[in-house]
């Protein structure tokens, strides 16, 4: 079959790779129908997530036919149609009973080299580092699926891919940030960051009750999108100081929430400031440009809340920590823990209350991902999200 | 989940227990041996006038700062390493060398320098009886009492005395354990153990229950006459707040000296700790979700040791396509 590989920094291909067999009883094998480019598949592109090997299969959002169940898979037959959520959980062991499904205690076989970067490991995720697990991602013809009886979702046949394919990562990492922010009603929310994990974050933030959502970035393209399909606010950080036009959009008090849907490789106005995050990244002494969450901390209202969806790997430099515990500000964070939302939100796609599908500016075949990936990663084209049919 | 490599409170597991590391001597003989390895290296001319022979440009230049490389060799054997005993004769051999070389700088000096050079010799005479007595303690230590320990813990989302069956079934153990290929349970608390080493060959050795109490613990020794004799307990524990079970294993084994010894020495790992806790990664996996979670990248499952070594995350070849 065809499939995304990684094949070092700054280089993905198509290869021609065995077809995934069932390893354990719970597995299914899903033939992907619709896949996609996350804004994280950048990280993994660009080098930034250790434990990458050449040749691994990229992609973790991904939906598709049910081709084969293992013996123990009961909830799903062949030729069902499902959306498979990005975090891989059994079901049963303490987080995942407790709805942190992306914590999932069982499901990286590799948790060892996790604990050494991050104290304790996560889950496994698809196509996302052999420290998260060395699973193949979904960019591929076929997938294999393991606790295929707890993650992937049915959706109904008049749902169109577009539609329920971003319930795998994008949407439900969206509402979460959106969520984590404690809105309860009448909040100015401040979102970093106007992909397609930022966009889906604000159309939440106005699903949960926020009054007024503003959107930081620096391409006009994603600003418009945020303005006109979102009706949030549009703050240019190349153009303006963020921390002090925060301000003065707020009468002084600062967002209620902050949301970081940035992550790790952020950029800066000032030359200097992004110079060196940039240099002290590429020698490795920090792995990440935090540029965002800086700005989210400092610009927050006293009391409020700072949550965190876009990806970090690592550790960073400068982190104001003088001004989050003077000013008693909440940090909140999280890999998605997608099967905790998935059938919330498909119920409000399937009323019509809700379409993720604005968010998708290109459509490509599989074979096409390394444009795709060249595309997303210069921002061309008014680039947001790429969808791959193989 | 937490891994150790020493345990506490060992008294099932006494019998075997031993120092693994070389004690005190050899360590205070290994800081010595840095401290003039550096300050030959740092600063040869201070010592070679120190001990009378910064008149000749060849010890000034290449001999001092040779004999501080030599110095630094087994400074790191003694602190670092774990056999001791020929890093001191090292050490040894050393002194001897160098009571020659002060013994011929002796004869060719006379005033100042030859009462330096004599207190140089009295000093490194003193030096060499210490290392003589570390020597030949270090190698009197019997190989056979050097004891390779391990102990790890998780928690697992069970009740304590569904955990403790499942473990109570020692045939259950390979499931989980990477390095065992079988137990057979022979009854009345007897059981016959086969391990992997490496190379292909096989360990094996019969065991026997010393404690078994109820969803509390477990142990077991193996019985007189094993090659490899080793002692094993498993503690049940319920966890604050009903958070489960908190299992912890300490394992102890005696290997003998030789290829036997380094076979078992290999087989655990160079931690042991990390196999014991990702052994008990594997019981949490079969216990919580039935089975060992494989990967494309570890799709043995049990041999997750290699875990650097993995397979690029893609689906291995061997299978007609569909």
């Amino acid at each position: 079959m065809k499939a995304n590989c990684w094949q070092g920094r700054d280089s993905v291909g198509i290869e021609e790779v065995p077809e995934p067999r069932i390893m354990n009883a719970r597995d299914a094998i899903v033939r992907v129908t619709s896949t996609a480019i996350c804004g994280s598949d950048l990280h993994l592109f660009h080098g930034y997530i250790p434990t990458m090997k050449k040749g691994d299969i990229l992609g973790h959002e991904f939906m598709g036919e049910v081709v084969e169940v293992g013996p123990e898979v009961r909830n799903l037959r062949v030729g069902d149609r499902v959306v498979v959520p990005f975090p891989i959980a059994c079901g049963g062991c303490a987080a995942c009973q407790s709805g942190l499904y992306s914590l999932c205690e069982n499901s990286n076989p590799n948790a060892g080299l996790a604990e050494k970067l991050l104290g304790h490991s996560p889950g496994g995720i698809f196509g996302y580092s052999h420290m998260l697990g060395g699973y193949a991602g979904g960019q591929a013809e076929y997938v294999r699926v393991p606790f295929a009886d707890v993650g992937p979702v049915k959706v109904p046949d008049d749902l169109p891919d577009e539609k329920v394919l971003l319930l795998s990562d994008v949407l439900p990492t969206g509402y979460m940030g959106a969520e984590m922010c404690g809105i309860t009603g009448g909040e100015v929310v401040a979102v970093w960051g106007a992909g397609a994990v930022g966009l889906l974050a604000m159309r939440s933030a106005y699903m949960l009750g926020a009054e007024r959502v503003i959107a930081i970035d620096r391409f006009p393209y994603r600003l418009r999108l945020a303005r006109e399909r979102v009706g949030a606010e549009p703050l240019n950080y190349e153009e303006t100081d963020v921390v002090e036009a925060l301000r003065e959009l707020t009468g002084g008090r600062g967002p209620d929430a902050c949301i970081d849907a940035v992550g790790m490789e952020g950029h800066h106005p000032s030359a200097l400031i992004d110079a060196y995050d940039r240099t002290k990244q590429s020698v490795r002494l920090e792995t990440e440009r935090p540029h965002a969450l800086r700005e989210a901390i400092l610009s927050c209202r006293n009391g409020g809340t700072v949550s965190v969806v876009g990806a970090y790997g690592g550790f960073m430099d400068k982190f104001p920590i003088g001004s989050l515990m003077n000013r008693s500000i909440t940090l909140r964070s999280g890999q998605c823990h997608v099967q905790r939302y998935t059938r919330l939100l498909l119920d409000r796609i399937r009323r019509g209350e809700l379409d993720p599908s604005f968010v998708i500016s290109h459509r490509l075949r599989l074979e096409d991902a390394p444009v795709g990936f060249e595309m997303f990663r210069q921002k061309q084209d008014e680039c947001t999200k790429v969808l791959l049919r193989p | 989940m937490g891994a150790d490599v020493t345990a506490t409170d060992d008294a099932p597991l006494d019998g075997l227990a031993g120092d693994g590391r070389g004690g005190f001597l050899p360590r205070v003989l290994g800081v010595l041996s840095l401290g003039l390895g550096a300050a030959a290296l740092g600063a040869p001319d201070r010592v070679s006038r120190l001990v009378g022979v910064d008149d000749s440009a060849l010890a000034r230049t290449v001999l001092v700062r040779a004999v501080g490389v030599r110095e630094l060799v087994p400074a790191a054997g003694l602190l670092v390493g774990r056999a001791p005993a020929g890093w001191v004769w090292a050490r040894v051999v050393g002194d001897a060398v160098d009571l020659a070389a002060l013994a011929v700088a002796l004869r060719d000096r006379g005033g100042r320098r030859r009462r330096r050079v004599g207190r140089a010799l009295a000093a490194v005479a003193g030096l060499t009886a210490l290392d003589l007595v570390a020597a030949v303690l270090a190698s009197r230590a019997p190989a056979g009492r050097r004891t390779l320990r391990a102990s790890a813990t998780v928690t697992i989302n069970r009740p304590a005395d569904e955990v403790y069956r499942f473990w109570r079934d020692l045939e259950n153990l390979p499931r989980f354990m990477y390095h065992l290929e079988s137990v057979r349970a022979d009854g009345d608390g007897r059981s016959h153990w086969t391990a992997r080493a490496p190379g292909g060959r096989r360990i094996e050795w019969d065991a026997e229950i010393v404690d078994d109490n109820l969803s509390e613990v477990i142990s077991w020794r193996s019985v007189k006459g094993a090659r490899v004799p080793n002692a094993g307990r498993v503690r049940f524990a319920r966890a604050a707040g009903g958070r489960g079970t908190e299992v912890r294993v300490d394992l102890v084994y005696a290997p003998p000296g030789g290829a036997l010894g380094r076979a078992v020495a290999k087989l655990l790992g160079e931690e042991p700790g990390q196999q014991i806790r990702d052994d008990l990664r594997r019981f949490k996996q079969v216990i919580e979700t039935g089975e060992v979670v494989r990967s494309d990248g570890s799709p043995e499952g049990l041999a997750t040791l290699p875990q650097l070594r993995q397979r690029p995350a893609r689906p291995a070849a061997g299978r007609a396509s569909r």
